[in-house]
């Protein structure tokens, strides 16, 4: 008994270190003094606060979830240690930093961090604001953890709630300003022109509504589903296409609502949802991983790029090739090389598997950028200094040169893709790519033909990178071969892999949330890739079927996982948001 | 017999018999066109055979973790490139500093023997903390899941050294020992940098050889590598094997982000992802798996990169063929992973099940 009772601390003591690494670490890449320009809750928490604060609970949360019974008391206790732990590796990297001039070696370690991190204290009161802040927050972590199920969740969603609401709300001011009443809601729920943020009555506001309405929604098992479900058929039918036909007004209207700005950003989340869907035919349906997905996209924008400018590099008088065709019959071509390349590509690596194929596709992909930036391809392709004037597509007067109206085409291109990945998904052929996925010898021995089978999913996959890269060409009007790195391979691998690999309304989420946050939160932008990095590695380890699962993946990958891992996991997410 | 071969030739192969016939006779071509211009001279081809050696040298200290963690996982350790990069970039940490006291110059063997040391320690941290955190809780996953998570990783961990350390490429320090070069007598030259990386790989890797071959680790390295539920059953902790290799490959990798930094004198987050793919291509072309291959497989890298854009593309008349020796590389890995999956000394390991 004695035993246990020591391991529970010392688990928690190692909890709060681990808790500490990781604040010490957002520390010193910057993400806290680059993130806390920006405030979630006006005057109160900013958000580089936030990450330091989210980082105090879930070490509290996890300290006091170690311990399986046990009383209130006692876990609040291990909650509040973690965090003062955590807390006090803070405060000796306060006190590490000036004397050791760590400035010289770690970029960030500015006055500033030191600054946020002592909570704008100096001397001794420091470390002791900090230990009681840490406790505090770590036994308030706990306290979480101690809910019952239905209300912590609640409280959870709750708080991602209130934070995503006041990341988000120079988006949701503009939007909200189109709609009649909202200012209202705006007036209380936002603090003043002048600051960014929540006001704190919205917080609590927000807040408690949103606990309360999920907590009862929790309780008394209600999905909007089942509710769908329980209606008449003919009612059923009537309000499917009601939603329909509202989805497809709000579609129309959106552009205008948005804005410029937020459309270009619209944009550019349905440029890589179109990418997504044809990376999610290649790796999600068929298993083929393609690191060189990026060649395609790059194909297709430069063959509209030849084809259309009238103008490659900044001497126009180089061209050797430019016969400045419309974009409505370049972009049919663009399609079709890029499926030829994907071809070209495909029929090489038929015989390869996994790793292998992985990275004979990336240096298919650095291939391509190096051919686009060399010299020798330079008067046909212009090099390095790339192609300008780019023309865009027009129907009569109405020319898709804006952001607001580029959206259209972009999002007819996405709904097609769609829904030629949702046919192909149940018909003959995407069943062939499953099997294939699953088993390639005994996909063969069904009598799969492995040849058309695979060649058949490159190129699809190719053929919608290719839309999309010429689409983007059109859009930002030049084409530059540092456009195309690895990265964005890279980026549409992980936002099939958040979504759930297979999954087709993963790949909108995946979209959104991987491309679309970080373009409405700039200060991301410099973390990108280390956030993206850092998630495939804890999606992969601890939800690998993603957000958004297939149905089938959830299953391959949940069958041999130990019933009861995370006992007190709630099995079936009931209410919806 | 040869309807037999007949009825096996399909389409598809058909096609990549032309695009390697094609890529041989250019190749060809290109070689007669630039010898028999003679715009080279002897002295030329001298540097460019040193250089290719030295580079290549490097390549194969950094193929022989892939080749051995391939070797016990079957898996392709991605993120063995930023293993590469971290053991370069602390050592540049290591190596100003000592610049700055003085020391460098002073006690140039000390100091390099110091730098060795750290920078093996650092990607040997960081292979074991990665083999830790990304790669042993996923033993028994799906295939792709933990190829995911190495691609993962190692943005991870490129990113983590950039916005820790700073964005910018950082210059490493000359050392006055190293500066110049040595006469061979004629016209012949060889720089004293480019003997320092032969030599130190050279002792690397026959240290490492032996070590694989000779010592009752590396037995159970080997072992590992045949069989892992078989060696698990004959008492060996494959657990701790892993590891070890993990261990062995990251001091290879570390040694020689030292020796690249002081030949290419430039660090930064990014310098890994290159030097990490040659490397990859290095242990394909030898044949994956294989010690010994990796070795032969990354001079053969190393003596093409550098031979290559001159003697294939100069004749052709291709515009600043340096520019493109990265594409002779990846050309030459698919060209391999088509024609001779084996590589040089290997056994067929790219359509093998996982």
């Amino acid at each position: 008994m004695m035993k246990k009772t020591r391991s529970d601390w010392l688990v928690a003591l190692q909890i709060g270190m681990i808790g500490g690494l990781g604040a010490i670490f957002m520390s010193l890449v910057g993400m806290v003094e680059e993130f806390s320009k920006r405030d979630i809750i006006a005057g109160v928490i900013e958000m580089g606060q936030t990450l330091i604060l989210v980082d105090l609970l879930a070490t509290g949360y996890l300290a006091s979830r170690r311990v399986s019974g046990g009383k209130g008391i006692r876990k609040t206790a291990l909650g509040a240690l973690a965090g003062a732990v955590t807390s006090a590796m803070l405060y000796a990297l306060v006190l590490l930093i000036p004397p050791l001039e760590l400035r010289t070696v770690f970029y960030n370690a500015s006055p500033t961090l030191i600054k946020i991190l002592a909570l704008g204290q100096a001397g001794v009161a420091a470390p002791l604001v900090m230990l009681a802040v840490g406790a505090a927050i770590g036994a308030v972590g706990s306290g979480i953890q101690q809910l019952p199920a239905g209300l912590r969740r609640a409280v959870l969603l709750a708080l991602s709630w209130v934070s995503l609401l006041g990341l988000l709300q120079d988006l949701l001011r503009v939007t909200l300003s189109f709609i009649p009443g909202a200012n209202f809601v705006v007036g209380w729920m936002f603090a003043a022109r002048n600051q960014k943020g929540l006001s704190i009555l919205g917080a609590v506001v927000v807040f408690a509504a949103i606990t309360f309405i999920n907590y009862r929604w929790a309780s008394r098992g209600v999905s909007a589903g089942r509710w769908l479900g329980s209606r008449p058929a003919k009612e059923q039918q009537a309000l499917r296409w009601g939603g329909i036909a509202l989805g497809v007004a709000l579609m129309i209207l959106l552009p205008s609502v948005l804005g410029p700005y937020l459309s270009e950003v619209t944009n550019q989340v349905g440029l890589f949802i179109l990418m997504g869907l044809g990376l999610n035919i290649v790796v999600g349906f068929a298993g083929l991983l393609d690191l060189g997905y990026v060649a395609f996209w790059a194909i297709g924008a430069y063959v509209v790029g030849v084809l259309t400018s009238s103008a490659i590099g900044p001497n126009a008088g180089q061209i050797v090739f430019g016969p400045q065709l419309s974009f409505w019959i370049a972009l049919p071509i663009a399609v079709m090389v890029s499926v030829m390349a994907g071809l070209i590509l495909g029929v090489p690596v038929l015989n390869m598997r996994g790793d292998y194929l992985a990275i004979v596709t990336l240096g298919f992909g650095e291939i391509i950028r190096i051919l686009a930036g060399s010299d020798f391809l330079k008067p046909y392709i212009g090099g390095s200094q790339g192609i300008v004037e780019v023309g865009v597509g027009r129907i009569g007067t109405f020319a898709f040169d804006r952001p607001q109206t580029l959206y259209y085409m972009v999002v007819v291109a996405c709904l097609l893709a769609a829904f030629i990945s949702w046919r192909l998904r149940d018909a003959r052929m995407g069943r062939a790519w499953k099997a294939i996925r699953e088993d390639e010898d005994v996909a063969q021995a069904m009598g799969i033909h492995l040849v058309a089978t695979k060649l058949l999913a490159f190129a699809t996959g190719a053929a919608f990178a290719g839309l999309s890269g010429a689409i983007f060409a059109s859009k930002i009007g030049s084409i530059y071969p540092h456009s195309f790195k690895l990265l964005v391979s890279i980026n549409v691998l992980s936002l099939i892999i958040v979504g759930g690999m297979g999954s087709l309304p993963g790949v909108f989420v995946g979209g959104l949330i991987l491309v679309g946050l970080p373009e409405l939160l700039r200060e991301f932008s410099e973390y990108r890739l280390l956030l993206y990095g850092a998630l495939l590695v804890v999606m992969m380890l601890t939800r690998p079927e993603g957000f958004m699962p297939e149905a089938t993946r959830r299953r391959e990958f949940h069958e041999e996982a130990a019933p009861g891992a995370e006992p007190d996991a709630v099995s079936e997410p009931v209410a919806s948001t | 017999m040869l309807r037999r071969a007949l009825d096996r030739f399909t389409l598809t192969n058909l096609f990549m018999w032309l695009v390697g016939g094609s890529i041989v006779t250019l190749v060809v071509v290109g070689s007669y066109a630039t010898l028999s211009a003679g715009r080279y001279s002897i002295r030329h081809w001298f540097d460019f055979v040193v250089f290719g050696i030295a580079q290549g040298s490097v390549y194969a200290l950094i193929a022989l973790g892939y080749t051995l963690v391939y070797g016990v996982l079957r898996m392709i350790n991605f993120a063995h490139s930023e293993v590469f990069m971290s053991g370069a970039y602390i050592g540049y940490f290591f190596a100003t500093s000592m610049n700055r006291s003085g020391f460098l110059d002073r006690n140039p063997l000390a100091a390099l023997a110091i730098l060795f040391v750290v920078a093996m320690l650092t990607s040997v941290i960081v292979a074991i903390l990665l083999e830790r955190i990304a790669y042993r809780p996923l033993r028994r996953a799906p295939r792709l899941v933990p190829l995911i998570t190495a691609i993962g990783a190692s943005f991870f961990l490129q990113e983590a050294f950039r916005t820790l350390f700073g964005s910018q490429s950082k210059a490493y320090p000359d050392m006055d020992a190293l500066k110049g070069t040595w006469n061979l007598g004629g016209e012949f030259a060889i720089q004293k940098i480019q003997v320092l990386v032969i030599v130190a790989a050279a002792v690397l890797m026959l240290a490492l050889y032996l070590f694989v071959q000779r010592t009752r680790t590396g037995k159970a390295m080997r072992s590992v590598s045949e069989d892992k539920d078989v060696s698990a059953l004959m008492g060996i902790d494959v657990d701790k094997v892993i590891v070890t290799t993990f261990i062995v490959g990251a001091a290879a990798a570390g040694a020689a982000g030292v020796l690249y930094s002081l030949m290419f004198r430039q660090i930064n987050a990014y310098m890994g992802f290159v030097p990490g793919i040659k490397a990859f291509t290095a242990a394909v072309l030898g044949g994956i798996g294989n010690i010994p291959g990796a070795m032969v497989g990354a001079l053969f890298l190393g003596l093409f990169e550098s031979l290559g854009p001159i003697l294939f593309l100069d004749g052709l008349g291709v515009a600043a063929p340096y520019q493109l020796k990265d594409v002779i590389a990846f050309t030459m890995l698919v060209l391999i992973l088509i024609f001779r999956p084996t590589g040089i000394l290997g056994e067929r390991l790219a359509t093998a099940k996982a």
